[in-house]
């Protein structure tokens, strides 16, 4: 299932905590080879983990992390600008209404569908809280998964060759965008709708009388 | 709406004191037809700013029961980006509850929403509309102005962060002793050969902090780094 949850509630999903930051050094340091720090535990964390961003997270049956990705707001700090500003010719992207994504993950256990899952989550994210983009820096690995999803990134800016060749995306909202996902994932609209309201709650009304 | 709304961002564009923005933001409640409105601003040091239209009363009632600690919408908001409707706060507590009922009859309305704003540096602010009707009205209200809500929320907070870093320094990260060094002996009119030999560091050294101090100061060039730290009395010559 999705779960969408700031650091600071993490705590309270030990499994999940430990085996996503696990799952991101298996990932992003065993398997990428990037230069990522993993501490003795064997977790993958870096300092925008401490701003506290929203996870988007695809939870096992057994309550382990099946992939995730990382959101925090352009306005504010963003690896974009301050790792990937010449991605973007030297101007970052600064939009109320576009969110950063970062750490796209997949869990060493993850089905196919998980992908389009998670991407679906990402979607309910822009939808639910009115943004018009997400933005986003991807290598070329990526492109494959994109295209497999049918919701690909306009590029902004792009850096090196081949396998190595970095580039810097937004990815526009959209209902159809979510649809696609939807049926990709095999997952109904109530149930997709269900996960986002549980996490961020639903309308009650404050007063008795309205 | 929007040549009301064009005609306040022009306006808003010729602000230049927090006393003109603050008689816009005012302004704003008119506009958006709205019974209150926050505009509550927190700076990466602490500093605060806020234009707020709940009685007086209210206000200082507030303040003085210290009830940022139990407010839903603040520790909804803190730490938190997303913008939210108050119906999807957590009220369930005693707590928040009987401080919702003081709120209602202080005047506070019954709906709101809020947009929390992350700017740059860790400054933090939280823009609301709060309003009394009901819930099927303020779903419509919403509905039609959230986008509008959102880009006035930040176009507010940028143009607050504007005339605060016109009024004063930006604020900086404090420099290291080291970096502080090589600043006074450039500003003393030492060469970069002369600076490194009196300190005992190498030339590659001293650029290196030559060169983290210019970004700590925002500087453009060691000339300009020079002068900003001067003119911000962080060296002794």
């Amino acid at each position: 299932m999705l779960r969408y949850i700031y650091a600071s509630d993490l705590s309270a999903y030990p499994k999940l905590q430990e085996t996503m930051f696990k799952d991101r050094a298996h990932q992003f340091h065993t398997r990428l080879g990037w230069d990522v720090a993993v501490d003795t535990r064997g977790a993958e964390r870096d300092e925008y983990d401490a701003l506290n961003p929203l996870y988007v997270i695809w939870e096992m049956r057994d309550g382990s992390h099946g992939g995730s990705m990382r959101f925090l707001p352009t306005t504010g700090r963003t690896m974009a600008a301050e790792h990937f500003a010449f991605l973007a010719d030297g101007h970052p992207v600064s939009n109320p209404r576009i969110w950063e994504c970062t750490r796209f993950c997949l869990g060493r256990q993850a089905g196919p569908r998980v992908s389009a899952a998670l991407m679906l989550g990402g979607a309910e994210v822009g939808l639910g809280f009115n943004l018009s983009h997400a933005l986003g820096v991807f290598d070329a690995r990526m492109i494959r998964i994109y295209r497999r999803l049918g919701w690909g990134p306009v590029v902004l800016g792009s850096c090196g060759n081949g396998r190595d060749r970095i580039s810097l995306g937004l990815w526009e909202y959209g209902q159809a965008v979510r649809n696609k996902l939807l049926k990709t994932a095999g997952l109904s609209d109530e149930l997709s709708r269900h996960w986002f309201l549980r996490a961020f709650g639903r309308d009650l009304a404050l007063t008795e009388t309205g | 709406m929007r040549e009301k709304l064009e005609a306040f961002i022009e306006r808003m564009e010729q602000a230049k004191s927090l006393d003109d923005l603050q008689a816009e933001i005012l302004g704003l409640r008119d506009l958006y037809d709205v019974e209150n409105l926050v505009y509550h601003s927190v700076n990466s040091t602490g500093e605060q700013y806020a234009v707020l239209t709940y009685k007086p009363d209210w206000v200082s009632h507030y303040i003085e029961q210290d009830y940022a600690r139990i407010d839903p919408v603040v520790l909804g908001c803190f730490q938190r980006f997303n913008p939210v409707d108050w119906k999807r706060l957590d009220w369930s507590s005693k707590s928040s509850k009987s401080f919702l009922k003081e709120a209602l009859d202080s005047g506070v309305g019954n709906q709101g929403f809020s947009v929390p704003i992350r700017g740059p540096q860790g400054q933090f602010a939280l823009f609301t509309v709060n309003h009394n009707c009901n819930d099927d009205a303020w779903a419509r209200y919403t509905e039609e102005h959230v986008r509008g809500l959102i880009l006035i929320a930040h176009f507010i907070n940028q143009k607050a962060l504007e005339i605060e870093g016109s009024d004063k320094p930006r604020p900086v990260r404090p420099m290291s002793p080291r970096e502080t060094d090589v600043l006074t002996l450039l500003a003393m009119g030492y060469s970069r050969g002369q600076a490194a030999e009196s300190l005992s560091i190498s030339e590659h050294t001293l650029r290196a902090y030559l060169e983290s101090a210019r970004n700590k100061l925002g500087a453009m060039n060691t000339t300009h780094a020079v002068a900003r730290a001067l003119s911000q009395g962080l060296l002794v010559i």
